[in-house]
């Protein structure tokens, strides 16, 4: 390897991002961009789910009950209806995402200290609301619950101040149960992707493309050090776009950062290293700049935005697709960066995730070095 | 790859190569059931200008490529400069400069960036950089244009722009691959000029074109057909061997009745138009043009002018290949 060719690479390299103005702008802007986008743009809180009432009994008690649904900010209750038929059609179009059925002899039933139950009719197509809509319902019914218990015993004389066990529910890692916190540290898995994968997709394919390559290795610079040369000006610009990315979630969107500024400097690194080498390696194999492009969005940047956890967490993933997810770097990066931003665990309680992404990183990029070779075919 | 040892001159080993720059020896390209080149042996010496000449996709660029190590050999050997290309592309790389066929220097750098960037890459020392530079911009006369952009120059500049930059580490052996295509007849001069400059200092140029009257500033030149070698030899040589029969030139009117006429006649070889009239090759030229007079005159073709002429490069080609491609569709 020789270290001046190698650099003089390097330097054609930078020069050419520099007068590419598309290139400039995906270096610059897409990170703001990316991070503007999922910061303001993705919600997943599930506030004012709209709920559907079916009351039988028409009672005092049941009136209370349906009186705490609406007095939660996390349903709405759309409709209060008196048959199965109307709930029914509600469900199958989308009018109501649950239905609360109270049964005919609740207060009765209430009233002589039995046991009696709400059914609960949930629109799972949507698993993730369908899920937060239960747990919402339980919670609700179940403080209704405690109240009528102590009300019950107050009532016959035993004294009992409060329910007997409730369950007091506190949050860690994100205590305001905002999605953005959740979603942000991931954004800069694709901003690598982006930076990564696609710009470098397209340096090798563009030299296949306009004939460049051939006079390149024509000359005596080896095959490694186009490579190095190629790769190095994108490691810095995605390390530098790493640190904005991090910098505008912590100081715009004050997504908490508890962990080590250099944990995140070295994961990012390793996981920089993976998609240059994956980009790397695509170009090399497509020869065409739109289809480099493409295959190199279709094996990064899509697995980071779905598989990785970053939006959709991959416990809730169906058991093959979690199983999938073990052989994507980014899972393993995202999962660093939630921990590191939210929970700021230690570096040396993440080697399960940095393990991982330290092999995919060293494996990925002796495969790009086996790539490319200095022939025309 | 860097930690492989530096290639190993063959030339030791075949003292017969020793004086020649470039040596082909049965040298094959495939490309699948496709057979580009087609056991090519010739050997090029030094400081010649030799030239391969013929049509496109005859097997020049191929041919080219595997010289300069950027195509691997199907069969046969190429050593360049004493290297194996096959065993040492690397060593040949060292001691050549490559024009390629299309325009591939960097568009989007300026002049001067392209030069230094090839400069770096052919490790051209400091202490000589500002002088080889200074002397590749002369010589492409480019001077004060070193901080355009590449890929606003005109043609004729580019070419020279990418001559330079392939001799910037002045390499003993120059490969050009079709080096003045799609530029104008005065640049393409001025090219010409440059290359024999080059060649006096004692550079091996090799250079392909598919312009007949560019194959008459070589030294030497090789005929390629289809991927074969058909003729090789000086211009001269070639022009004076290279057909068989001799050459006629016919004026007449009407041209095409007369064509039709001459390709059928007893006499004629080959008939074809060139220019405003056309040209015959027959056995013998002082027998059979009273003969064809005759026969031109019974048809009713009035001839201004028949007479024997000296075959261009053109002819030489034209009656080489044809006589290929008939024995070819004869086989067939």
């Amino acid at each position: 390897m020789n270290w001046m060719r190698m650099l003089v690479m390097a330097k054609k390299e930078v020069m050419q991002i520099l007068r590419d103005s598309r290139s400039l702008m995906i270096v610059i802007v897409m990170p703001a961009i990316l991070v503007l986008l999922f910061g303001y743009g993705v919600n997943l809180d599930q506030k004012r789910i709209p709920v559907y009432v079916w009351n039988q009994d028409g009672s005092q008690q049941s009136l209370d009950l349906v009186w705490r649904f609406k007095a939660s900010e996390y349903f709405r209750v759309a409709a209060e209806v008196d048959n199965e038929k109307a709930l029914a059609r509600a469900l199958d179009n989308g009018d109501a995402r649950i239905a609360i059925v109270i049964p005919w002899n609740f207060d009765h039933r209430l009233q002589t200290g039995g046991r009696v139950a709400v059914q609960a009719l949930v629109d799972a197509t949507d698993d993730n609301t369908a899920n937060l809509a239960m747990g919402y319902a339980q919670a609700v019914v179940q403080s209704y619950s405690a109240n009528v218990q102590v009300a019950w015993m107050n009532q016959r004389g035993l004294a009992m101040q409060a329910a007997p066990v409730s369950v007091d529910t506190r949050t860690w890692y994100n205590e305001d149960l905002e999605s953005s916190a959740f979603i942000i540290p991931g954004v800069l898995a694709l901003v690598m992707s982006v930076i990564g994968a696609f710009l470098t997709s397209l340096t090798i394919a563009r030299e296949w493309e306009r004939g460049t390559m051939e006079q390149l290795i024509s000359t005596p610079v080896s095959a490694l050090e186009i490579m190095f040369g190629k790769l190095i000006p994108y490691f810095v610009l995605g390390m530098g776009d790493t640190v904005v990315a991090a910098l505008i979630a912590i100081y715009w969107f004050h997504v908490p950062f508890r962990g080590s500024f250099g944990t995140l400097l070295a994961s990012s690194a390793m996981f920089l290293v993976v998609v240059l080498s994956l980009g790397f390696f695509i170009s090399v194999i497509a020869k065409s700049q739109f289809a480099a492009s493409q295959i190199a969005l279709l094996v990064t940047f899509l697995p980071a935005f779905l598989l990785s956890g970053f939006l959709f967490a991959i416990e809730q993933m169906p058991k093959p697709l979690q199983v999938m997810t073990h052989i994507l770097p980014a899972r393993y990066y995202v999962s660093v960066l939630k921990k590191i931003f939210l929970k700021g665990t230690p570096a040396l309680m993440l080697y399960a995730d940095l393990i991982p992404l330290a092999v995919f990183s060293v494996v990925l990029a002796l495969l790009a070095t086996r790539s490319f070779h200095k022939r025309l075919m | 790859m860097p930690w492989r040892a530096r290639g190993r001159r063959v030339a030791e080993a075949t003292p017969n190569t020793a004086d020649n720059s470039v040596l082909l020896e049965g040298l094959v390209k495939r490309f699948g059931k496709f057979t580009a080149v087609d056991g090519i042996s010739l050997t090029v010496r030094r400081g010649e200008v030799f030239g391969f000449l013929g049509p496109n996709g005859a097997g020049k660029s191929t041919t080219i490529r595997m010289l300069c190590g950027l195509l691997r050999p199907t069969a046969g050997r190429a050593v360049v400069a004493g290297y194996d290309v096959a065993r040492d592309p690397e060593a040949v790389r060292q001691h050549i400069g490559y024009m390629s066929q299309r325009f591939s220097l960097y568009n989007d750098l300026k002049v001067m960036e392209n030069l230094r960037l090839f400069a770096g890459l052919y490790s051209v020392p400091q202490r000589v950089l500002r002088e080889r530079m200074d002397w590749a911009l002369a010589m492409a006369n480019l001077e004060g244009k070193e901080d355009l952009i590449t890929g606003t120059l005109p043609g004729g500049w580019k070419q020279r722009l990418a001559l330079g930059c392939a001799v910037l580490h002045k390499p003993p052996i120059l490969f050009l691959d079709e080096p003045t295509s799609g530029v104008d007849p005065i640049a393409r001069r001025q090219f010409w000029d440059l290359i024999h400059a080059m060649a006096a200092e004692g550079v091996t140029v090799f250079v392909t074109t598919h312009y007949m009257e560019e194959a008459e500033y070589c030294n030497r030149l090789s005929l390629i057909y289809r991927g074969r070698m058909v003729a090789l030899g000086t211009p001269s040589e070639l022009k004076r061997d290279g057909m068989h029969g001799e050459l006629l030139l016919v004026d007449c009117t009407p041209l095409g009745p007369a064509l039709e006429l001459l390709q059928s006649a007893p006499a004629v070889l080959d008939a074809a138009i060139f220019g405003s009239a056309l040209h015959l090759v027959v056995e013998d030229a002082a027998s059979a043009i009273p003969l064809l007079k005759q026969y031109l005159a019974a048809n009713n073709v009035d001839v201004q002018r028949m007479e024997r002429i000296h075959p261009t490069l053109e002819d030489v080609f034209v009656s080489l290949t044809t006589g290929h491609g008939a024995a070819e569709e004869h086989k067939a």
